[in-house]
Formats: C-alpha cells, structure tokens, sequence
C-alpha cells in the first residue's frame, strides 16, 4: 500500500485547505522558480525518466509528448491546453483535483507551459462542473496576486497566463482535437489528424492537451525526481495514479495508488471490498465506460496498469473501476452504456453516428433476449466495423464494452435468448 | 516529389497533395461520399479509408498527406471489410426508395452500394425519420436520404460565402438544416443539388420530371450571364429539362449560377414559333414567305441611312456577322450591338474584355471594383473572387453600389468623382494598387453605361496605367460584362460605321423620322416605346418588348436550338450545340437572315455553317482559335473629358430576370418572390 508520504494529492478528500495557503503547507509551489530554472530541455528530460503515461485514457507518455512541441516559438504561440472535460462514466479523480487540490494543476500548468515554450495555457472544464470550475478559478486568482502566474511568474522571468474555460457539457468535447474546436468557440466535433495539435492545434498554433492528473503530477515528480516515481508500479507502468472505484463495494472512493496494484487488492483495501464479498463478483469494468469489462475469474489476479490489462483485452483507461456483483443484469448495464455513446456520439463520421444507433437498439434487444443468436455475432460483426474506422476514438469506446460483454457473457446473452423463444413457444 | 507505391505501382507525386488523390494519379479509384476537389476536407464519410502498411488502423485517403515511402494498399481483406461496414452503416437509415427518388440513376450511394453494398440489410430496427427542410423553390429536400456527408454546408459557407447552412443536434440526431428555414440567399444555391451525393437535396423545378437515363446530354455554353458557364444541356424529346455546369476550370470551375441552372423553363412559354405581321394595327399569323414579302416591301426604295440595327445580349456571333453583312449590303451604317449604351469602342480589345481572364482573379493582389456587381451579373465569377478573398492575398475595394459581396470589400466612394481622387493618387488604395504583383481594375457596366461613360472608361484607363497594371507579362484592366453577346458583338465591330448612329442615335432618328426601319435581332432591352413610327423587325425567339412592338416577326433560335459561337467577358471564344430545334416554324438565326438576303436581292456569300464561321474568321481572327484566352491589345481607348456627380448603379437591380428567357421563366419568378418576401421579413 501507498505510504502517505508518496502520495501526489494530499488533499485528495478535502479535509484541508484547497486555498493557496494550504497548498504552500503541503509544499505546492514550493521554490517552483528553481524547477523553472532548470531550463526546459532537462523538465522535459526528467518527465520522460519519470515514465509517466498519460492519465486521460489513452496512456500515451507524457514527456514524449511535452517534446513533441516545437524547439523554437516562430511565428505562432505555443499553448498548453488542459482537457479537465471529465466526462468518463465512473470518473471523478479530476473533479476531486480541481475542487481539492487545484494548486497542483496550477503549478503544473506553469511547470509544463514553461517547458513547451507556452506563455498562455487553457483549462476546459466540463460544464456541469460548476463548483470545480468556482475553486479553480479562485485558485488561479490566487496564484496571480500571490505573483505565482502572470508577468513574470514565480520570479523566473517567464510571463505565464493562465485561463479557465468551461464547457457546455458534451462528452466527446473531451477528445482533445473536439475540445480545441470546442474552446474555438464551434462546434465541438473532433478534427482530422494528421496534422496533430503539436504541429497545428488551437487556432492552428503548436498546442498539447493533457488530461488533468497527468499535469497536476508533474510538479512532484520533479521535485522528487524520476527514479522516485519510477519506484511505483512494474516497468513501463510507473507512478503512482488516482483510482475511482464505484459500484457494488462498500465503501466507493478515490485513492492514490501505486500503479500495477493488483486490482483484488485495491477493491478491498481502499473500497471496503465487494458487496457480499469477493466471490459475490460478477465482473469489473477497470478503466472507465470505453474499456472492455472482465470477468471475476481474470479480476482474481488481474494487476491495474496498462499492460497487464492490455493483455486482457481490456484498458487501464480513466483507472475508473466499476464494480459488479452478482445481483448486476450485465447485458443490461451494458447496453445503458450504449446508449450512452449513441447520445454522445457528434454524428460527424458515418460508423459511429450509424453504429451506436444500431448497436444501442440491438443491445436492448439483447436485455429481453428478444433476437437470434446469430445476431450475437451479428452485433459483434457491427462493433468491429465501428472499430477503428472513425475520426475519433469514441467509436472504439463505443465498441470495446460490447465487444467485452460478449468475449466473457455470451453464455448469458445465448441464455436469455434461449428463455425467450420457449417462453413464446409455451404461450 | 515524394515517391510512394500504390497497390504495387511505383509512382512519384506532387508534394502536399493526399494520398486520395496520389492514388487517382495511380489510376486506383477510391470510393468516396464527402470528399469533394473544391471543398474543405472533412473527412466523415469513411468511405475512402485504405490501408497504409505499418498503420495499425486503415487511414481516411482524402484527409492523410502523402509522405516519402507510403506504401498503400486499396484492395486488401481490410479496406474491403471497412468499405463493406460504411456502406452498411450508410445505408441502414438510408430509405431505399431508389424508384421515387430523383438521384435514381445519377446516385453515388447508388453507384457504390453496387460495388460495395450487401444483398440484404442485417439491420432489424426502424429507420430514422427526419423532418424535410425549406430551402426555397430550387432545392427541394428529402432529408432522411441525407448521408451527412455536409458538402452542401461546405459550399455554402466556403464558395457561396453564405453561412447559413449546418448541422444541429448531434449523433444520429444531426439534421443539416439552416435552422430557421429559408430560402438560400445565395445565387448558386442549385449547385448544392449537384453536390448532394444521394437524393436528399433534388431540384424543385425538376422534380419528377425525368431519369437521367432519358435525357440526351448536349455540351454547350450559357448566354444568361456574360461569364460563358460550360453547361450541359439535358433534353427529352424537345424539351431542355435542365442544365447542369460542365468543368472549366478557367472558366466556371464546376459551378454555376441559379438563373443559368435554373431559367430554362423560360424556353417553353412565350416562344415566337412562326412569323407574325402586324396588319390593321394587330399581329397576326402569317408565313415565311408572307413575313418576308413585308419586309422585302418595305425596305424597297428606303435610304440606307435611314435603316438601322440592334443586336441584343443573346446574340450567336454567327447571327451577328450575318446581320453586319446584310446591313452593309443595304448601305445603313447604323448598327450597334450595345442596347445598353455601354461606351465601350470597338477598336482597341484591350480596352474591352476581361483582359487577365478569369483565371488572372486567382493571381491578383489588390482588386478594384468600379461600378459593379458582381454578385448579381456574374455570381460564379463573384465567387472566384471570394475565393480569392480566401487565400488572404488580395484587398478589395469598391467605387460603386454598397452591396454584400460575400466578402469583405473597402468601399472607398460611390461615383466618378472618387475614381477621380483615385487615379490622382489621392486615397490610400491607390498605393495599395501600386504596390500590388497583380493589380486588377473590374469595370462593370454600371460605370459605363452612362452619359459620361467615355470619360469614365478613359479615367479608368488611366488608373490603370499609373498603377502599372497594364505590362508584358499582366493586364489587369477588366471590363465586367453583362451581356453574353457583347464581346463577340464588338469582335466583329457590331457598331455604328462612318457617320452611323448608336442605340441612342437610333431610337432618336425613330422618333424624329430621320430611321424608317428598325430590324431587332433579339434586343429586349431597350425602351421599345421610342421606336416611334419606325418600321420594327424583331428577329428573336421570345414574345418580350422587342416583339411587342414589331410590326414583322422573324422566329430564331434560342441558345440551346442551334450551333453558336459566342465570346465570353474574357474574350474567349467558346461553341455552343444544338441541344434542340427551334419550335415550330422557328428557323436558326443566322439563316433566316441569309434566306431574307436572298430576297432582298442582296445575297450573303454563305450557305452553310462552315461558311459563315470562315467568314466569322475573316473578320476578326480570334474567331480561329477556340477556348483561349489572352489579354487583348491595348491602346488610346475611352474619351477624358467631365464627369457628373451621380453615383455608379449596378445596371441589374433584380438578379432573377434580366433577359427575355429568364423574364419568362416560371421558376425566375418564383425564385424573385421568394427574396422578395424574405427582404419583406428583414
């Protein structure tokens, strides 16, 4: 278990002060001129040390994505952008950022704009995070009059400003390219890439978006340096990361942990473990809505970090663990995430705007067991024609979760089936 | 130069171009829905997706740049498989009602889903329904069938400037719509039929009216706006039943304006189908050889200065040359072919056409628009120029009417007296023109139609030469014209001879007696109450204001009823061809006026087309060469002298109808009645 001197978010649960005063009592913007002054080749150095993956999902590393960014600034400003659009079903560790701990990300966006060369940075808060986006936007006042943003920030002579945007509470305003068009002020539908928004990104200058977590870590991770946060979780998976676990446990919670944290372990550690106990288990969705869910026998000894539940065929996503028991009507759960992307699908490309549709009504279809069994490969068929043939990557969220279903419950979907034309044929 | 390999072939392209069109270089035809060659990339169909070795996932051809070392495949168990799924995707809330819809036969998604569609739907849920939208009398809506490939937003917002086109809602609920459902207030809003892929977006007037398979494609040239659109006329039996832009990329791109697209079903009412005298004060029905004994009869013994002639804005060249010949043979030094009284000469080219072509519009960095338009008398055109704008490189000023071009356009003054200060080198645009690679003066028929046109054209001149926009290597003086007959007309020196009278000259010499006979080959546009007593011939294919007036009526062609030559604004010689026959007794132009030569005893040296096109040479050279352009020769044109206070008009004040055809056309009226309303709205 995590000892509490490692932990990043010391106020995770916000039982301190979120202002600036408590903030510096933790040790955020502690000295953060001398980081500064370590010049923006050796943050970025030391972030790619750090082995940092990023915490939106997608688990791309992050200092290799800070290098990404022009050397020089040239004609165009550089921008850092901060995608705090959480909108993940079963998410909740950046609002408890935002709303407890906003200096880290503060800190963080100073630290990662000054290492790309970026003299402003966005924060696009989700719509519905009203309170969060308050805190924050407090937090950056703060930060301004205590001098630690604005001209001259920190005393290390770069001028740094900082803004907070808030959404109108679009789910796909969280893929980075829809979230730039959205902070453009249009509509918010994701952008053909190439070119990528460190090559043309907000109003078509060099631009990165990060998720949240993966900035307010940054400051911490190079005051305590890379081999201490190389030190959590197995190779390739280091740090540590915030963890959300809802559902059928007893006691749903955020926590830090260390990566690779066997995921048996973190459920019944920090979440009070699972209503009726672990056998009671039915499945885990680890990584937030978009990923494949696993069965209990995979979830006895899975580890929570990308690769091993790559392996699985599942994702470490958002960390969001939902947790299933035996009393969960699985299919149905899982077509209400369908609908979900079928809602939240911009209609842009045609395999996701057709197939969410579809793939939604077949599942409901799926919960009375109203359909043949070979439209159980049938819909798996429609999930691999969504799959990978979209602009964004919401058609593969759309995708995995059926997909999981019907990897490890077809027994189920077949049954319901089965139930259902006998019961028709008695009648 | 990248060099790539596709489906085998080694092939070098250009750089910056996409992999959709590499492959097309290749020969490897890729599928596509959204991707269009003059609209922003989106991306959305899916349809283009092919496989890039080492890439995980199959790429979007029409959005990924080529790079060094592509390797691509187009005929892989994987882009067959991504294909096959879009199709699908497209097509299960597609309503198959190929049999009542109007795309039937021209459709892509019907085309495609042959190569890549199943025989049968493994979709078992209810189609989706969307409203139909309101899009004015051009564009009728079935929205259900739209595919949400937003091409038609695309060219609304990027080449017709109107921002009024989108898409609301999201997922599968996203409608394209504009919302508050009005009529497009744009002139090029057919073109959104032609890019609709699938049949949601149909033409109103031409609903239901026939397959595509029916109709017999002919290639000819517009007369309705002085541009000289590459059209395709489309016929059934007897009967144009539309008109659709053909490519030219130096000309009209693929686009073209309403009135062209649209007007045709003006060439079905009020036709002149067999010769009319006028006895006892009325018209009446009469023949060939009736028609021309009254004529023939009049003409004897009468003064050829006392006969003259005005040729109107839908002329052919070869009507023209013949109508030249016959009024030499009888002596009238009175012919003109301005109706309008444009002060433009025929002598000096240079002085007349569109010198730098309308391809010199993308090159050109500071634009002039001087009594003019252009949205109105030649939207196509109006929209090169907006896409120009596009690009950033070009500034745009005005002297003349404040109007909304689409772009944004420095309106510096309104009359003479500002070109004045202009080319005195007294307003800041003036430096700007200087400055300008490209500079380019559009003079439009606003500025020179008037009393002091002359002096008008000279200043403009002579801006032009102070800001070095005449040289070697450029000409940026160019005259806008409205009519499509004008350049071809002042080609072959349609204008009054030694001691001749102009429009202006011969509808006096009417009033006063000093002209007896007035022969109108085609001209509508000219204030017919001051024919006074003349004799009127009308030769022409529409009962307008010319025929009204006529005491003999000759039935011609339309454009579309006979082989014509025709110049357009730039000087560009361009065939028009017989998409149909005249009506009725209704002969082509050119040869009612040889057959009238013969029996006035003056027999024109020609007999066939051939002929009369050798002679067309003759005259004037340009005639030899087709579809070129060049800027003319240049020279002393224009006449210095005062100008007056008032300020440029744009000499079309209803876009909708300005000639005879258009005036007739049912779908014209409509379309004015429902701006009309619209502005009434605002």
């Amino acid at each position: 278990m995590l000892a509490d001197k490692d932990r990043i978010f010391q106020n995770l649960y916000g039982i301190h002060d979120w202002r600036l005063a408590g903030a510096r009592a933790r040790g955020i913007w502690d000295n953060t001129k001398a980081i500064l002054d370590r010049g923006q080749d050796a943050i970025i150095d030391e972030m790619k040390k750090s082995g940092l993956r990023g915490r939106g999902g997608a688990g791309f590393p992050t200092g290799l994505k800070w290098s990404f960014m022009p050397k020089e600034v040239k004609d165009r400003p550089h921008y850092l952008v901060v995608n705090a659009d959480e909108s993940e079903p079963g998410t909740c560790k950046d609002r408890d950022i935002l709303r407890h701990d906003p200096h880290t990300l503060i800190e963080g966006c100073l630290i990662a704009s000054f290492a790309m060369r970026a003299h402003a940075a966005y924060i696009y808060v989700r719509g519905e995070f009203y309170n969060e986006a308050q805190h924050l936007k407090a937090a950056v006042q703060e930060a301004y009059e205590a001098g630690l943003i604005g001209k001259n920030a920190c005393g290390s002579g770069w001028d740094f400003d900082l803004y907070v945007h808030r959404g109108a509470g679009a789910y796909i305003c969280g893929e980075e390219t829809a979230l730039l068009e959205s902070l453009e002020g249009k509509k918010g539908m994701p952008r053909l890439k190439p070119p990528f928004p460190a090559g043309a990104g907000l109003y078509g200058c060099p631009t990165t978006v990060n998720n949240v977590e993966s900035i307010a870590v940054a400051p911490t991770i190079l005051r305590r340096g890379a081999s201490w946060f190389t030190s959590f979780g197995r190779p390739n998976n280091a740090g540590t990361k915030l963890f959300c676990i809802s559902g059928h446990v007893n006691k749903p919670c955020n926590v830090e942990e260390a990566m690779s944290i066997p995921l048996r372990e973190l459920i019944e550690k920090h979440a009070g473990g699972v209503r009726g106990g672990w056998d009671n288990l039915l499945a885990v969705i680890p990584g937030g809505a978009s990923v494949p869910v696993l069965p209990k026998d995979i979830c006895d000894t899975v580890l929570m970090d990308f690769d091993a539940l790559r392996e699985q065929k599942s994702g470490l996503g958002t960390a969001a663990v939902i947790v299933m028991d035996k009393s969960t009507d699985i299919v149905k759960a899982i077509a209400r995430l369908s609908y979900f992307y079928k809602h939240e699908s911009c209609g842009q490309c045609t395999p996701c705007r057709e197939g969410t549709g579809w793939m939604w009504r077949v599942m409901e279809r799926m919960v009375t067991g109203d359909a043949r069994i070979e439209e159980i490969d049938a819909l798996e068929d429609v999930t691999k024609q969504v799959e990978g043939h979209t602009i964004c990557a919401l058609g593969d969220a759309a995708a995995w979760p059926i997909q999981g279903l019907i990897r490890h419950f077809r027994p189920e979907m077949e049954r319901r089936i089965r139930a259902r034309t006998q019961k028709l044929a008695a009648e | 130069m990248p060099k790539m390999k596709i489906d085998g072939i080694e092939i070098e392209v250009p750089a910056g171009i996409t992999v959709l069109q590499a492959c097309e270089l290749a020969g490897v035809e890729i599928p596509r829905f959204c991707y269009h060659e003059r609209l922003s990339i989106a991306g959305n169909c899916r349809m283009c997706l092919v496989e890039q070795e080492k890439a995980p996932k199959p790429i979007a051809s029409c959005a990924m740049p080529v790079a060094e070392g592509m390797v691509i495949k187009t005929d892989t168990p994987m882009v067959r498989k991504a294909r096959n799924g879009v199709m699908e995707f497209l097509l299960i809330n597609h309503p198959l009602d190929c049999p009542i819809c109007d795309q039937g036969g021209e459709c892509d998604l019907q085309d495609q889903a042959m190569a890549f569609g199943f025989d049968r739907s493994r979709y078992h849920e209810n189609k989706r329904a969307v409203p139909d939208k309101e899009l004015g009398p051009l564009v009728k809506t079935s929205m259900n069938r739209c595919i949400h490939c937003t091409r038609c937003i695309r060219f609304a917002t990027e080449v017709a400037g109107v921002e009024e086109l989108g898409a609301t809602g999201r997922g599968e609920s996203m409608e394209v719509t504009t919302y508050v459902q009005h009529t497009l207030t744009t002139e090029l809003s057919g073109n959104i039929v032609d890019l609709c892929p699938v049949g949601a977006l149909t033409s109103k007037p031409y609903a239901y009216e026939a397959r595509s398979w029916e109709l017999r494609k002919t290639e000819s040239v517009d007369v309705l706006d002085a541009l000289g659109s590459n059209i395709r006329v489309d016929t059934r039996g007897a009967v144009v039943m539309r008109v659709l832009p053909r490519l030219n990329d130096d000309v009209n791109e693929e686009w073209i304006g309403d009135k062209t697209r649209h007007a045709v079903d003006g060439l079905r009412y009020q036709r002149l189908d067999q010769p009319y005298v006028r006895k006892g004060g009325k018209l009446v029905p009469a023949s060939w050889d009736e028609a021309f004994t009254t004529v023939v009869d009049k003409l004897k013994g009468v003064d050829g200065k006392k006969i003259a002639a005005i040729v109107g804005d839908l002329c052919d060249a070869e009507s023209m040359v013949a109508l030249k010949d016959l009024m030499a043979a009888l002596g009238s030094p009175n012919i003109d072919c301005r109706q309008d009284g444009a002060k433009l000469e025929a002598g000096v080219r240079g002085g007349y056409i569109f010198n730098p072509g309308i391809r010199g519009i993308d090159q050109a960095d500071a634009i002039l628009l001087l009594g003019t338009n252009p949205r109105w008398e030649s939207p196509v055109l109006n929209a090169r120029l907006r896409k120009r704008y596009l690009t950033g490189r070009c500034a745009f000023a005005s002297i003349g009417p404040s109007v909304d071009l689409t772009y944004p356009v420095e309106r510096l003054g309104a009359g003479p007296a500002t070109l004045r200060e202009l080319a005195d080198g007294k307003l800041g645009f003036f430096e700007k023109l200087k400055a300008a690679k490209n500079p380019m003066i559009i003079v439009g028929m606003g500025a020179l139609t008037r009393d002091d046109g002359a002096a008008v054209l000279a200043l403009a001149r002579e801006l032009a030469e102070k800001i070095n926009a005449v040289r070697e290597d450029w000409n940026g003086f160019a005259v806008l014209h409205t009519a499509a007959a004008r350049v071809g007309g002042l080609d072959l020196g349609l204008v009054p001879g030694e001691g001749g009278r102009d429009v202006a000259g011969i509808l006096t010499g009417a009033q006063n007696k000093e002209i007896d006979v007035v022969y109108l080959l085609g001209a509508d546009e000219i204030d017919v109450q001051q024919l006074g007593k003349a004799f009127v011939i009308y030769q022409g294919h529409h009962g307008d204001r010319g025929a009204h007036r006529a005491d003999v009526i000759l039935p011609g062609a339309a454009y579309t009823e006979k082989p014509g030559t025709y110049v357009n604004m730039e000087g560009r010689v361009q065939l028009g061809l017989r998409a149909t026959f005249p009506p009725g007794e209704a002969r082509e132009d050119w040869a009612i006026i040889r057959a009238l030569s013969e029996r006035l005893g003056k027999t024109l040296p020609y007999d066939t087309l051939d002929q009369v096109r050798s002679r067309l040479v003759a005259t004037n050279k340009v005639f030899a060469a087709l579809d070129q352009q060049a800027p003319g020769a240049w020279g002393p044109f224009g006449q210095a002298g005062a100008t007056n206070d008032a300020a440029f008009a744009s000499p079309i004040t209803n876009y909708y109808m300005t000639c005879p055809i258009s005036r007739a056309s049912r779908t014209m009226a409509e379309c004015m009645a429902s701006r009309q309303q619209l502005l009434a709205a605002e």
